[in-house]
C-alpha cells in the first residue's frame, strides 16, 4: 500500500509539469502582450510611445525572448528559488499575491466537498431505499433544480434576495474590518460566518449530482445476489442495507470524487467573482484581462495542482476501501 | 416418516410491466426429516422460486397468492412460513438459523468486500450470543468440517482469493455454522467442474448424514439427482407433475414428461435421442388444462381442458396425469448405434502440429510484457473428413482457445494448422483476416450462448445472410434469399419468421439460427464451441439430433467442444481429453470411455453421474482433489503430476509428449497401463 | 392485447421504452419547443432586439390585459398593454415608471413589425404578436438599461445559446468517437496514450482553462469567428467524456460473440464497425451527447456572463445576464433575471430528455 502511494505520488510529477506547460501556453496564446497593453492605454491617454520605448520596455520585462526560454526560465525560478515571476500589473512578486487566495480557495473547496458528503450521502441512500416515496420525489425534484441552475445564477439570486428582502450585503468572505487585518482567531470566526453562503452555492450542483449517483449506484446494488444472501441469513433489513449494498455503492462514488472536486474548484472561479470573494477567481479573471502573464499562469497552474492532488487522494482512498485492489497491490496472498 | 416441512398448494405470481404471471401453480410436496429431496425441472418450472419462497427472500414483485409452507419446529410447533411479512421477527429467526441456503455462484452470492470469516460469524452474531472469539473458533471449526485446508487462514481470506470449489465449500460452511435443520441448495454444483462437483456432492451427503439434516436440492441434472436424492419432485411450468422416491422415479417414471426427460439424456448409445417436441411455453402463455399437454405424445382431449389432480399411489409415488405411461421403462434411450466407419486412410481435412498459444500479460508504466498465460501448449491432432471429434476438458484446459485458434480468431504463437477441405492443404497459422476469409467459407463456428451470439439489432434473415453477402459465390439477392430459406428449413426453423428479431425466440430456436448461420456457405468443417451447454436438457436433445442429421445429409466434419462427457460420448467418433493446454489422451470414444489410460481421463469418467439411483451402483468412485494448474505458472514436468495418484519422480521432472500407442490412441503419460480396470460405463442403465 | 414486439427493431423498442418515461418525454417536448423558438426567433419576437429606446431604460414589465372598458362602461375584447407614466427623480437621477390606464397600446397577432427573412429565405414583416401600431413599443418582460425589449432579446438569445450547445457537442462527438473508438478498438499503445490524455484533461479544472482560452480571443474578432472559437474552446475538454463512453462501449462490444461471428462471416473491419458494432452503441451515444449539451450551454453562459465569451451585438443568454452582473442593476430591475430562467428551463429539459434516452438506450437489458 505504501509503495502504491509513493508510486502514485511520483506519477504526479510529470502531470504537474504538463500542467505548468499548459498553463503557460494558455497565457501566451493571445496576440500581443502586457507591453502592448501599456502602449494601448498610454495611447488612449494621448501619450504615444515610440517603438524604441516599447522595445526597451519589452526587454526590461523580458518579453522579447522566445517563448520556450521564458517558460524554462519561469520553471527554473519556481523550482530553484520558489520564485513564480512578477506581476506586471501589481508590480509585486507573484507569490505575495497568491498564497492567501490559494489557501482560501482550498479551504472553500474542501469545506464544500465535506458539505456535499454530509448532505448528499444520506439523502442518496434514503432516495434509493425509499424509491418512489414522497421523500424521493421531493429530493429528486430539488436535485434537478440544483443541477439545472448554474451556480453563478444561484449566487446572484441569493445576493438579490438577501439584499432586497433582508437588507443585507452578503458578498465577500470577510466583514470590511477584517479584510486586510492579520490572521487571528477572530478573523477566522468571521471567515466561518461568511463562508457558508459560498459553500452552499458551490455545493448545490455537486450535492444534486452526488445524490443522483448514489441513488443510481445503490439501486443497482440492491438487486444483487449478495443482498439476497444476507437477507436469507436472517439479518434485519436495515443492517443488511448498511453493511452490504451501501458499502458496495460507495466504491463507484469514491471514484467519482475527483470529478466532483474538479467541478468545485472550477466552479469556485465564477462564484467568487459574483460574490466578490477573496479567492483566486477574481484575481485570475483580472490577470487574464490584463494579460498579466506570470500571475495568471501561476494561478492556473496551482488550480490544476489542486485538482490533481485531489485525484491522488481519491485514488488512494479507493485503493484502501476495496480489498480487491489492496490485495492486487500487495502482490496477492 | 416425520415431515420437516410440508408445502401445500403454494401459488406464487409475479407482477411486472407486462402484467401478472403465475410462477407456481398450487405446488405441494413434503421434505421429510433427515432426508434429501431434489426439486428437478427445466427453465420456467419454478424450482428456484420455490426455494426462495421457503426462505421468504423473493423479489418484491412476487406475491404468495395462496397456500402454506408448514414448518415443524424442534419443539413441536408448526409454523406457516407463508404467513406474515418477510421481515417479521418470526421469519427472521428462522432464516439463516434453522433453515439456510446455498447458491449457485459463490462469487456473486458472497460479498468480495468482506472476509469469509466476517460473513460466517455474522450469522452467529445474529442468531446467538457469541463473543467475537467464540464465533471465530466456531467458524474455523466449520471451515475445517467442509474440508478446507488451513481453515484459520481461510477465515481472513476474501472470495476472490479462492478457487471455485473452495468458495463453494466456504458458502456451505456459512450455511451450516448455525446447525440448521434444513439446508436449501439452489443448483450449488452447476457452475463447478465435474470433478469438483463430485467432491462437493460427496461432502454434502456426508454432512447431511452427520448432522441428520434435511436437504432440499434444486437441480436440472438428473445425474445429480441420482447421486444425492432420497426423494424427487419433478416440476414443469410451476406444477408438480410427479414425485416419489429416487428409485421409483428413475427406474419407473410414469409421467410422459419425466420419461421424456430421461430419454433426452445423451449417452453411450449414440443413436437418435427421443426428444420432447416443442419447447417450454412462456409463463405468459400458460396453456389451459395440463401444462404439458401441448408437447405430450400421449395427450388426450381431456388434457387440454382440465388440469389433472396430483394423485398419490400407495407407495408414495405421486402423479399428475390423465394418461400416464404404465409399462415398465426398460431402455430410455434409442437403439444402440454401432460406431461409424470413418475413412482415415487419406489426407486429413485438418492437421494440427504443436499448436501453442501464449497470451502476453502486460503491466507497469509502459505496458511491458511481464509474463504469459500459457493457454495452449503444443497441441497436435489429425481430423478426417466426416468424423466428429469430441474435445473435452474442464475449465481452463484450453479447449475453447483451441477452437478459436483453429478458426483464426487468435493467431497461434507456434505450430501449424493445415486445412485441406478440397484436397490442397493450406497452413492457416498466422494468416491475416484477409487471407483467412476465403477459408472461412469452409470453416465455420457455432457459438455457445444463444443470447450473445446473435446481434439483437439485426433480423434473423440478415444474420444468416451476412456470410453469404460477404462471399463471392452468390451475388443475386434472390439467390441469397433462396439459400437462407433452404438452410433455415433444414434446421427446422419456420421461414415465415425470418423477418423477426432474435428476441422473439427461445434459446433452442436461437441456436438453430446459429447453426443455420454456420452452415449457410456449405462449409466442410464446423467447430461447435459448447453449442448445447446453455440449453435445457430436452432442447439439447433436439439440437444434438439435428446436428447429427445435418452431418449425415451434408457430409460435415465436426469438432465438438464440451465440458459434458455424456454429450461428447454421444456425438464423438473420437474423443480428445485436454488438460492444461494440451491433449492428454485421444482415441476412439468406446476405447477411451471403456478403458481410459490417462489418470485424468480416469478421474473425469469416474466423476460422471448417470441417472441411475445410487442403490443400484457400486460405489467406489475415485475423487480428484486439488485444482487445475495456473496457466501463468505451470509446474515443471507433467502438468497433472501434482494431482495424480500414480505420479512418480519422473512425472515431476519431464513433461510427457503425446505419443501414439499400439491400440491406435494417443496418450501423454509416462506409463501406459497405470490405470487398471474398466470404469463404470456411461448411461447404460 | 399486448403489442407483438417480435418484428420491432432496435429503434422502435427504444422509442416504446422512452415513451413510458414521462419526464423524458416531457423533456423532449420542451426541448423541441425551445429549438422551434430558436429557429423562428424573428417571427416570435415582438421587437427588434437591438432597438434602443432611451425613454424606456429599465422599464418594468407590462401586463397583458384583454378587455378595454370605454367611458360608457362597455367592455370590448382588445388585447393590450398599458403605457407608462414616467417620472424622473432628480435626486437620484433615475426614472420611475407607473402604469398609465389611459395609454392603451393595442396588441395583436400577425402584426407588422420590423422586417427580416424567415428561415433566412422569405422576406416578411409579420410577427406572431406585437403592438398593432408598429411605432409603439411593448415590454412584456421589461426593458434593459438601453430600453431594449428583454423578451425579444431573450427569444433571439435562444438561437445563439441553443445552437452553441449543438455545435460544441458535434465537435466533441467527432473527436470523442474518433479518439475513443480508436482507443477501444485498437488497444495497445494507442489506447494507452489516449487514456492518459483523457485522464490529464479531466483532472484539470475546466472553467479556469476556458477563461484563459476565451480571454485569448482578441476583442476585435468578428462575432461569427468568436462564436466558432468559443465552441472549439468548449470542445477541447468536452470530448473526453464522450471518448470514455465510446471507448468503454467498444471494449465491451469487442468481446461479444456476435462481433466475432461477423468477423468470421468475412466482414471487413469497417463493415464490422459500422454494420455490427455501431448500432449497438448509437443509442447510448445519443443519450450521452444529449446530456452533454446543457453543460455547453451553461459554459457559454458563464463565459459570456463574465464578459469574455460572446460580446455585443451578439445576443445570447449569457450576454443578457451580463447586465445582471451587479447588485444595483438587479435590485432595480429584477426582470433582467429572465434569461437565467430560460437557462434553467433549457438545462432541465435537456437533462430530463437525456435521462430518458439513457434509460431507454438499451432495450435488450433485462
Amino acid at each position: 500500500m505504501g509503495q502504491f502511494m509513493i508510486k502514485r505520488a511520483l506519477l504526479m510529477i510529470p502531470t504537474m509539469v504538463a500542467i505548468s506547460f499548459v498553463a503557460f501556453l494558455i497565457i501566451t496564446l493571445p496576440p500581443g502582450d502586457f507591453v502592448d497593453r501599456i502602449a494601448a492605454t498610454a495611447a488612449q491617454d494621448g501619450d504615444r510611445m515610440t517603438d524604441a520605448e516599447i522595445g526597451a520596455l519589452r526587454e526590461a520585462y523580458g518579453l522579447n525572448r522566445p517563448l520556450l526560454i521564458q517558460y524554462a526560465d519561469w520553471v527554473w525560478g519556481m523550482v530553484s528559488r520558489g520564485d513564480f515571476g512578477t506581476s506586471f500589473f501589481y508590480s509585486l512578486p507573484v507569490d505575495q499575491l497568491i498564497w492567501d487566495r490559494l489557501g482560501l480557495t482550498s479551504l472553500l473547496s474542501i469545506l464544500t466537498l465535506v458539505f456535499i458528503w454530509i448532505v448528499a450521502i444520506p439523502i442518496g441512500i434514503y432516495s434509493a431505499v425509499r424509491k418512489y416515496s414522497l421523500g424521493d420525489y421531493v429530493f429528486t425534484f430539488f436535485g434537478f433544480i440544483g443541477l439545472a441552475v448554474p451556480n453563478f445564477l444561484l449566487a446572484l439570486a441569493l445576493l438579490y434576495i438577501s439584499f432586497r428582502y433582508l437588507g443585507l450585503s452578503v458578498g465577500g468572505l470577510f466583514s470590511p474590518e477584517y479584510i486586510d487585518a492579520p490572521w487571528s482567531l477572530a478573523k477566522f470566526g468571521d471567515l466561518m460566518a461568511h463562508i457558508w453562503i459560498p459553500m452552499i452555492v458551490l455545493g448545490t450542483a455537486g450535492t444534486a449530482a452526488v445524490i443522483r449517483t448514489i441513488r443510481a449506484n445503490l439501486l443497482d446494488e440492491l438487486h444483487r445476489p449478495y443482498v439476497t444472501t444476507a437477507r436469507a441469513k436472517g439479518m434485519p433489513e436495515h443492517r443488511v442495507l448498511a453493511k452490504y449494498p451501501v458499502r458496495h455503492a460507495l466504491n463507484p462514488f469514491v471514484s467519482s470524487l475527483n470529478e466532483i472536486f474538479v467541478q468545485i474548484v472550477s466552479g469556485s472561479t465564477i462564484v467568487s467573482v459574483v460574490l466578490g470573494l477573496q479567492t483566486t477567481g477574481p484575481l485570475l479573471l483580472e490577470a487574464l484581462k490584463q494579460e498579466d502573464m506570470y500571475l495568471a499562469a501561476t494561478l492556473i497552474m496551482f488550480l490544476g495542482f489542486m485538482t490533481v492532488i485531489g485525484t491522488l487522494f481519491s485514488d488512494i482512498l479507493l485503493a484502501w476501501l476495496d480489498p480487491r485492489i489492496r490485495r492486487e497491490l500487495s502482490g496477492g496472498s | 416418516m416425520t415431515s420437516l416441512l410440508s408445502v401445500r398448494d403454494l401459488s406464487i405470481s409475479f407482477s411486472g410491466d407486462d402484467g401478472k404471471v403465475t410462477a407456481l401453480d398450487k405446488v405441494s410436496f413434503d421434505i421429510p426429516a433427515g432426508k434429501t429431496v431434489c426439486l428437478v425441472g427445466e427453465s420456467g418450472c419454478g424450482k428456484s422460486v420455490t426455494a426462495k419462497a421457503l426462505l421468504r427472500i423473493l423479489d418484491h414483485h412476487a406475491s404468495i397468492d395462496q397456500g402454506a409452507m408448514l414448518y415443524h419446529r424442534a419443539d413441536g410447533d408448526v409454523m406457516d412460513l407463508a404467513q406474515g411479512s418477510a421481515t417479521s421477527k418470526a421469519i427472521k429467526s428462522v432464516q439463516g438459523n434453522e433453515i439456510s441456503m446455498i447458491y449457485q455462484e459463490p462469487m456473486t452470492a458472497l460479498s468480495p468486500l468482506y472476509t469469509i470469516g466476517n460473513q460466517i460469524t455474522e450469522v452467529l452474531h445474529w442468531h446467538g450470543s457469541y463473543s467475537k472469539d467464540e464465533a471465530r473458533v466456531r467458524a474455523i471449526e466449520v471451515l475445517g468440517q467442509v474440508g478446507l485446508p488451513n481453515p484459520e487462514k481461510r477465515f481472513d481470506a476474501y472470495t476472490f482469493e479462492m478457487s471455485g470449489g473452495m468458495r463453494q465449500r466456504a458458502m456451505i460452511a456459512m450455511a451450516l455454522v448455525s446447525n440448521p435443520r434444513l439446508l436449501i441448495a439452489d443448483e450449488p454444483t452447476t457452475a463447478l467442474d465435474v470433478t469438483t462437483q463430485a467432491i462437493i456432492l460427496d461432502l454434502m451427503r456426508d454432512l447431511q448424514k452427520q448432522r441428520e439434516m434435511s436437504m432440499l436440492f434444486i437441480t436440472h441434472d438428473l445425474g445429480v439427482v441420482a447421486d444425492i436424492a432420497d426423494e424427487v419432485v419433478i416440476m414443469y411450468l410451476g406444477n408438480v407433475v410427479e414425485r416419489g422416491t429416487v428409485d421409483d422415479i428413475l427406474t419407473n417414471p410414469q409421467h410422459p414428461y419425466t420419461r421424456g426427460l430421461l430419454a433426452s439424456l445423451p449417452g453411450r448409445q449414440r443413436g437418435k435421442l427421443h426428444t420432447i417436441q416443442g419447447t417450454v411455453p412462456s409463463l405468459f402463455d400458460r396453456p389451459s388444462g395440463c401444462a404439458f399437454q401441448a408437447r405430450c405424445a400421449q395427450a388426450l382431449p381431456q388434457c387440454g381442458v382440465e388440469r389433472p389432480q396430483l394423485v398419490d399411489q400407495p407407495n408414495g409415488h405421486g402423479l399428475r396425469c390423465f394418461n400416464p405411461i404404465a409399462e415398465q421403462a426398460n431402455d430410455h434411450t434409442a437403439v444402440a448405434e454401432a460406431p461409424r466407419q470413418i475413412d482415415r486412410g487419406g489426407q486429413p481435412i485438418l492437421r494440427l502440429r504443436n499448436v501453442a498459444k501464449h497470451f502476453p500479460v502486460r503491466g507497469g508504466l509502459f505496458n511491458r510484457v511481464k509474463t504469459h498465460v500459457k493457454a495452449l501448449n503444443g497441441v497436435s491432432l489429425d481430423l478426417w473428413q466426416g468424423e466428429t471429434l469430441g474435445l473435452v476438458g474442464e475449465s481452463g484446459c484450453g479447449k475453447s482457445t483451441l477452437g478459436q485458434t483453429i478458426m483464426g480468431l487468435h493467431s497461434p504463437s507456434a505450430g501449424q494448422i493445415t486445412f485441406a477441405p478440397h484436397g490442397t492443404p493450406t497452413d492457416l497459422a498466422g494468416l491475416s483476416d484477409k487471407a483467412l476469409r476465403p477459408h472461412w467459407k469452409d470453416l465455420r463456428m457455432i457459438f455457445q450462448d444463444p443470447n450473445s451470439s446473435l446481434n439483437p439489432r439485426m433480423t434473423v434473415f440478415d444474420i444468416v445472410a451476412e456470410v453469404l453477402r460477404m462471399g463471392d459465390d452468390l451475388t443475386e439477392k434472390s439467390a441469397i434469399e433462396a439459400r437462407v430459406r433452404e438452410i433455415m428449413t433444414q434446421v427446422g426453423f419456420d421461414p415465415s419468421f425470418l423477418k423477426r428479431y432474435p428476441h422473439a425466440f427461445s434459446g433452442g430456436q436461437r441456436q438453430r439460427i446459429g447453426i443455420a448461420r454456420a452452415l449457410a456457405p456449405h462449409p466442410k468443417l464446423v467447430i461447435a464451441d459448447e453449442s448445447v451447454s446453455a440449453l435445457d436438457v430436452s432442447v439439447q436433445a433436439q439440437i444434438l439430433n439435428l446436428m447429427k442429421e445435418l452431418q449425415e445429409e451434408l457430409g460435415l466434419t465436426y469438432i465438438f467442444i464440451s465440458h459434458d462427457l455424456s454429450v461428447v460420448a454421444h456425438v464423438g467418433d473420437r474423443v480428445a481429453v485436454m488438460y492444461a493446454g494440451r491433449i492428454v489422451e485421444l482415441g476412439e470414444t468406446a476405447q477411451v470411455f471403456d478403458h481410459p489410460r490417462h489418470p485424468y481421463t480416469e478421474a473425469l469418467i469416474g466423476a460422471i453421474l448417470e441417472p441411475t439411483p445410487r442403490s443400484r451402483r457400486d460405489d467406489d468412485k475415485l475423487r480428484l482433489d486439488g485444482n487445475v494448474p495456473d496457466p501463468l505458472n505451470l509446474p515443471p514436468g507433467c502438468p497433472f503430476a501434482p494431482r495424480c495418484r500414480y505420479a512418480t519422480e519422473i512425472c515431476n521432472q519431464t513433461d510427457p509428449a503425446l505419443t501414439e500407442m499400439a491400440d491406435g490412441r494417443s496418450l501423454a503419460c509416462h506409463f501406459e497401463d497405470v490405470v487398471q480396470g474398466a470404469t463404470v460405463a456411461v448411461n447404460q442403465a | 392485447m399486448a403489442h407483438n414486439a417480435d418484428y420491432d427493431g432496435q429503434w422502435r423498442l427504444i422509442w416504446r421504452r422512452f415513451r413510458k418515461h414521462k419526464l423524458g418525454f416531457a423533456g423532449l417536448l420542451v426541448t423541441a419547443a425551445i429549438y422551434l423558438v430558436a429557429v423562428f426567433a424573428e417571427f416570435l419576437a415582438p421587437a427588434d432586439p437591438n432597438a434602443i429606446s432611451p425613454r424606456n431604460t429599465y422599464a418594468p414589465p407590462q401586463s397583458l390585459h384583454f378587455f378595454v372598458t370605454d367611458k360608457e362602461g362597455n367592455s370590448s375584447f382588445q388585447p393590450h398593454v398599458l403605457g407608462y407614466k414616467t417620472k424622473i427623480d432628480y435626486d437620484s437621477g433615475r426614472r420611475t415608471f407607473e402604469e398609465n390606464p389611459h395609454k392603451v397600446i393595442p396588441v395583436g397577432f400577425f402584426v407588422k413589425g420590423h422586417d427580416y427573412k424567415l428561415l433566412g429565405l422569405i422576406p416578411t414583416e409579420r410577427h406572431l404578436f406585437g403592438p398593432v401600431k408598429s411605432r409603439d413599443r411593448i415590454y412584456l418582460l421589461g426593458a434593459d438599461r438601453l430600453g431594449r425589449d428583454v423578451l425579444s432579446r431573450m427569444i433571439y438569445g435562444t438561437r445563439v445559446s441553443m445552437s452553441i450547445g449543438l455545435v460544441g457537442v458535434t465537435l466533441s462527438l467527432v473527436l470523442g468517437v474518433l479518439l475513443g473508438g480508436a482507443s477501444g478498438y485498437f488497444g495497445g499503445w494507442v489506447d494507452l496514450v489516449v487514456q492518459r490524455v483523457i485522464e490529464f484533461l479531466q483532472s484539470l479544472p475546466s472553467i479556469p482553462l476556458w477563461i484563459g482560452l476565451a480571454a485569448a480571443i482578441p476583442a476585435s474578432t468578428p462575432p461569427v469567428q468568436t462564436y466558432l472559437l468559443i465552441t472549439v474552446i468548449l470542445s477541447i475538454i468536452g470530448w473526453t467524456g464522450l471518448a470514455r463512453v465510446v471507448r468503454g462501449k467498444f471494449l465491451s462490444l469487442k468481446t461479444e460473440d456476435f462481433v466475432k461471428a461477423a468477423r468470421l462471416d468475412g466482414c471487413s473491419v469497417p463493415r464490422v464497425l459500422v454494420r455490427h458494432m455501431m448500432p449497438s452503441f448509437a443509442s447510448h451515444i445519443i443519450a450521452v451527447v444529449t446530456l452533454a449539451i446543457p453543460g455547453m450551454i451553461v459554459a457559454e453562459t458563464s463565459l459570456s456572463f463574465l464578459g469574455i465569451g460572446l460580446q455585443q451585438p451578439v445576443v445570447s443568454w449569457g450576454v443578457l445576464l451580463q447586465e445582471a452582473q451587479n447588485i444595483r442593476a438587479i435590485s432595480t430591475a429584477p426582470w433582467l433575471f429572465w434569461p437565467g430562467f430560460m437557462v434553467v428551463v433549457a438545462v432541465l429539459a435537456l437533462n430530463f430528455l437525456g435521462d430518458g434516452l439513457r434509460d431507454a438506450a438499451d432495450p435488450y437489458a433485462t
